[in-house]
């Protein structure tokens, strides 16, 4: 390290390989000082103007701001605020165009500048030694200060850097032409500059510190000089003009014989640079309380009548820049403007784009200067394989095995040649005879290399969740599967063991299952107690299903009975004692049938032999009606069977002796039949009704049997459910029927009559002239 | 005498180097056929299931075992040339008929992206993403992890109320590229 510094003191200086000599041009601008420009109208501050992220927002569109109020914040330590750089009115956070070669938009905030340039408070310190250095790093970031030589790396990051520092070298090179920022600064303010330096020999601690300034400044060096004396650590070092010497590695190379390894840090050397300006800005900050608001900006080109230095407020757009230049405008040709040196720089895309922390220099360059960029892309033609840019690469690469490599898109071979340690300096592009723009191939390179390696590292992220997912859906399937077996074995179990858990469990289950059962048969007798209450008188003992059969033959036997009452009224009227009897028999009777199902049955026969012996009482006429009333019971039967219907009902009656088991269809037909009839007799009484009363005894009575048949119809709609389907079937045979015992009914109203000979035989002959 | 001889000394080197083959194949045995980890390596990762398998491992495994390197429509024609080289046969062009939507037609990366207002909170589409890049919760409202999504599409069909569409990523300073042919910047006035 000795020999290091020994070096520098005699004036010898390693060299690093290629670089190139363009003219300098800064001539222009370096004899005149730095100007201080009115106030612009509005200013565009872009929220992120340096390497990282942009911060949030703390002030919305039509904030009064001071001078210096900061306008982001972020606890993100790759985050620099910005700041206000002058009192106005916040009119807009919008996208505006910034100052990227891509001319795109990015998230800006438009300041209305009120001219009056008021200060927020500050907090002067006097005195370095009562602030210790993680409060002078919280100033440095605090003050939103990033690298000010071009590649906006934030600055309280570099500051705070641990392991020993060898060397911190300020970095006041200046290589590329036209620039002379950083010279005039160093000539005007040199002991700002030396007073940043001390903050960063506080923070850093470094054996040596080197200021590196190019031969071709003289004023600047003599000024850092005179300003560094009394400081032995110091070290003021006069390096030759050669460009990139300003380049990082090129200028530690140059300074120390030391090179940086590719994808390496100078921090792994023990080294740490500055530019002049940050260490100018880092002053500013920690001593005035001053944040990150102006800088110098070199405003040259033969196209301005003034070019000069300036002190520029971030966010001044470059137009108000070039007008305060006396920017003569090509004739014809948009005047191209570019931000940055010739040969790194870019050309801006809008008169708009702002001045942002790294920007150094506006070049408006003449036609003679530089033709038209238009003009220049024709001009390039094959490569000759000259060599040339080997020779010139301070990176020591093969440029025209990168630019083949480049233009076939063999982004593997771009690697292995490393094109990740091109610092785009362009010196290749300078010498190349076919003006091949090489750089502008690297850069298209390594962006997509770039890109590359995002999609890559997304597709390994996506891999990663994906099979992540996979798994976890796995576990969840097993999980699930485990715990239904585990659920059945535990049922299984509960089941089969008698622990008292167990039996609990099976009791449970058992009463879950009682309930279920309950609950069920109380629906079935709430509907059964509903059909019972319809029925009103008859049935009220009605219990089971089994019971409508049973009713529905006992209604046929009732009204069977009411009808053969009613003749037997009509033909001997002077016992109504005995027909009321009869009536009250009739109705007693379907209570007791009901009071057990065997019954039915036994009814049924009942039934079927009345029908069997009323066929004998047919031919047998008054005795039997003399008879019980069992056996008078089927008294309308003998009615339907008198003469050609005799045959069909005997096979009725047959076949409900003969199978008891099909007695319930047979009977429900019967039911049917007698509910046909009881229609027609209906009419016939209404007829009666209607015709004259001339005895009140036998319409009493014809009215008693109209009320039997209506309980009996009833009777007959409130079948079971079982015995729908059946009911239907027998209501169509029934209607069937009543059709042809509307043809019978009148003969056998005539038969009746003259078999009973009744007094009102007028009567009954109207009655069927009015049935039919 | 001597053929039984031959026979027996023949024999027993086979033997020999049979157990010793037999021994090696337990003792050396490579779990996972690297192919298939290559194969995977190759492929874009988005899980996109358009090739016909769930996902970029299961293709990576089906042309490992035959099946056909063309239908791959998001790793597009350099996937293609990709497997290609790696298993030794002809490039072929993508076979159109596994490529839906706009992926194939497009270079330009896009994510999901749902209409909030419409989105009725059912997690279908959570159910179909196949790198769980979909945040929410039943009846409420989802969105979309823009960093974590592939761009597979596979959750535009199963919304009831397609609220999902696939937007392309909007160009900014990060995923700019330089193109040569707009070197030549066009000034605005």
């Amino acid at each position: 390290m000795e020999s290091v510094i020994e070096r520098i003191t005699r004036g010898h200086f390693w060299d690093f390989h290629g670089g190139i000599h363009p003219p300098q041009q800064k001539e222009i601008t370096s004899s005149k000082p730095i100007k201080q420009l009115a106030l612009p109208k509005q200013l565009i501050i872009p929220l992120q103007q340096h390497i990282g992220r942009e911060g949030d927002l703390l002030v919305s569109v039509g904030d009064e701001v001071l001078k210096g109020q900061a306008l982001t914040a972020s606890t993100n330590p790759m985050v620099v605020p910005i700041h206000a750089p002058t009192s106005g009115t916040i009119t807009g956070i919008k996208h505006s165009v910034i100052a990227h070669p891509s001319g795109l938009s990015q998230l800006c905030i438009f300041l209305d500048v009120d001219g009056e340039d008021k200060w927020r408070e500050r907090h002067v310190c006097s005195d370095l030694s009562t602030l210790t250095n993680h409060q002078i790093i919280e100033k440095i970031a605090d003050a939103g200060i990033s690298g000010m030589g071009g590649a906006g790396f934030p600055t309280h990051i570099k500051a705070n850097s641990k392991p020993d520092i060898n060397f911190l070298i300020i970095n006041g090179v200046e290589c590329e032409p036209y620039i002379t920022s950083d010279d005039l600064l160093m000539m005007e303010h040199s002991n700002g500059i030396v007073d940043g330096i001390k903050i960063l020999d506080k923070l850093l601690n470094p054996a040596f510190i080197l200021i590196a300034v190019e031969d071709n400044k003289p004023k600047a060096i003599k000024a850092l000089q005179n300003a560094t004396t009394d400081i032995e650590k110091i070290k003021v070092c006069s390096v030759p003009t050669k460009y990139p010497a300003g380049g990082e590695k090129q200028l530690i190379q140059m300074l120390t014989g030391q090179e940086v390894a590719s994808g390496t840090l100078p921090i792994n050397n023990g080294i740490v640079m500055q530019n002049v300006a940050t260490c100018f800005a880092i002053n500013e900050a920690v001593r005035h309380d001053t944040p990150l608001i102006k800088r110098v900006v070199t405003v040259t080109g033969q196209a301005l009548a003034k070019p000069q230095n300036v002190w520029a407020l971030l966010g001044t757009p470059v137009n108000f820049l070039l007008e305060q230049c006396a920017l003569q405008p090509r004739e014809n040709v948009k005047q191209p403007v570019i931000m940055g040196g010739p040969m790194m720089g870019f050309s801006v895309a809008s008169d708009l784009v702002p001045i942002i922390k790294t920007s150094n220099c506006i070049l408006a360059p003449s036609q003679k200067e530089m033709p038209s960029a238009f003009d220049n892309q024709s001009k390039e033609v094959e490569c000759i394989r000259c060599g040339q840019c080997s020779d010139v690469c301070p990176s020591q690469l093969l440029p025209q095995e990168l630019q083949w490599s480049a233009k076939a898109k063999d982004y593997p071979q771009l690697e292995k040649l490393n094109l990740s340690d091109c610092i785009e300096c362009g010196a290749c592009a300078y010498v190349c005879p076919s003006q091949i723009p090489l750089v502008h191939y690297y850069r298209i390179a390594k962006a997509e290399i770039r890109q590359q390696q995002q999609l890559d590292l997304k597709a390994e992220k996506a891999k990663v969740r994906f099979e992540a997912r996979k798994l976890r859906l796995e576990k969840e399937k097993i999980a699930r599967q485990e715990k239904h077996k585990k659920a059945a074995a535990a049922r299984k179990a509960a089941m089969n063991k008698s622990t008292p858990e167990a039996t609990g469990a099976k009791s449970a289950v058992a009463a879950a299952l009682a309930r279920v059962k309950a609950k069920k048969a109380a629906k079935d007798d709430s509907s059964d107690n509903n059909t019972a209450e319809h029925n009103q008188t008859v049935n009220e003992a009605t219990t089971s299903v089994a019971d409508d059969q049973k009713s529905q033959v006992d209604a046929a036997i009732a009204r069977a009975k009411a009808k053969k009452k009613l003749k037997s009224d009509k033909s001997s009227l002077a016992t109504p004692e005995k027909s009321t009897e009869q009536a009250t028999t009739s109705s007693a009777k379907p209570a007791t049938n009901n009071e057990s199902p065997a019954d039915a049955k036994k009814a049924k026969i009942a039934a079927a032999i009345a029908k069997a012996k009323a066929k004998k009482l047919n031919k047998g006429d008054e005795p039997a009606e003399q008879k019980n009333e069992p056996e008078a019971l089927a008294e309308n039967t003998k009615a339907i069977n008198t003469d050609k219907a005799s045959s069909s009902d005997k096979d009725n009656s047959t076949g409900n002796t003969s199978s008891p088991s099909h007695n319930d269809k047979k009977a429900k037909v019967a039911a049917a039949v007698a509910k046909a009839k009881e229609k027609a007799k209906i009419k016939a009484q209404s007829a009666t009704q209607k015709e004259s009363l001339p005895n009140d005894d036998n319409t009493i009575k014809e009215i008693d049997a109209s009320e039997v048949s209506q309980i009996a119809n009833t009777d007959d709609a409130n079948t079971g459910d079982t015995t729908d389907k059946k009911a239907k079937i027998a209501a169509a045979i029934a209607k069937a029927k009543a059709k042809k015992l509307a043809k019978d009914n009148k003969s056998s109203q005539e038969v009746l009559d003259n078999k009973c000979s009744s007094k009102n035989n007028d009567e009954t002959t109207k009655q069927t002239n009015e049935s039919t | 005498m001597n053929i039984l001889l031959a026979i027996l000394v023949l024999g027993s080197i086979a033997a020999l180097f049979g157990a010793l083959l037999g021994y090696a194949s337990v003792r050396f045995k490579v779990d996972a056929d690297p192919i298939v980890d290559q194969l995977d390596a190759l492929l874009p990762q988005t899980q996109c299931g358009q090739c016909g398998y769930p996902g970029c491992k299961p293709y990576a495994q089906a042309v490992a075992d035959g099946e056909a390197i063309n239908k791959c429509a998001p790793g597009g024609e350099d996937t293609i040339k990709k497997i290609a080289d790696l298993m030794g046969v002809e490039v072929q062009p993508l076979d159109e008929s596994h490529s839906q939507g706009d992926i194939a037609q497009s270079n330009r990366p896009k994510v999901a992206f749902v209409i909030e207002e419409d989105c009725i909170g059912c997690t279908k589409c959570i159910q179909a993403c196949p790198v769980d890049a979909i945040i929410g919760a039943a009846k409420q409202m989802h969105t979309i992890i823009i960093d974590e999504c592939t761009g597979c599409d596979l959750c535009v069909a199963p919304c009831p109320v397609d609220c999902i569409e696939m937007r392309e990523l909007p160009d900014t300073i990060h995923n700019w590229q330089w193109d040569l042919a707009s070197i030549p910047v066009k000034q605005l006035d």
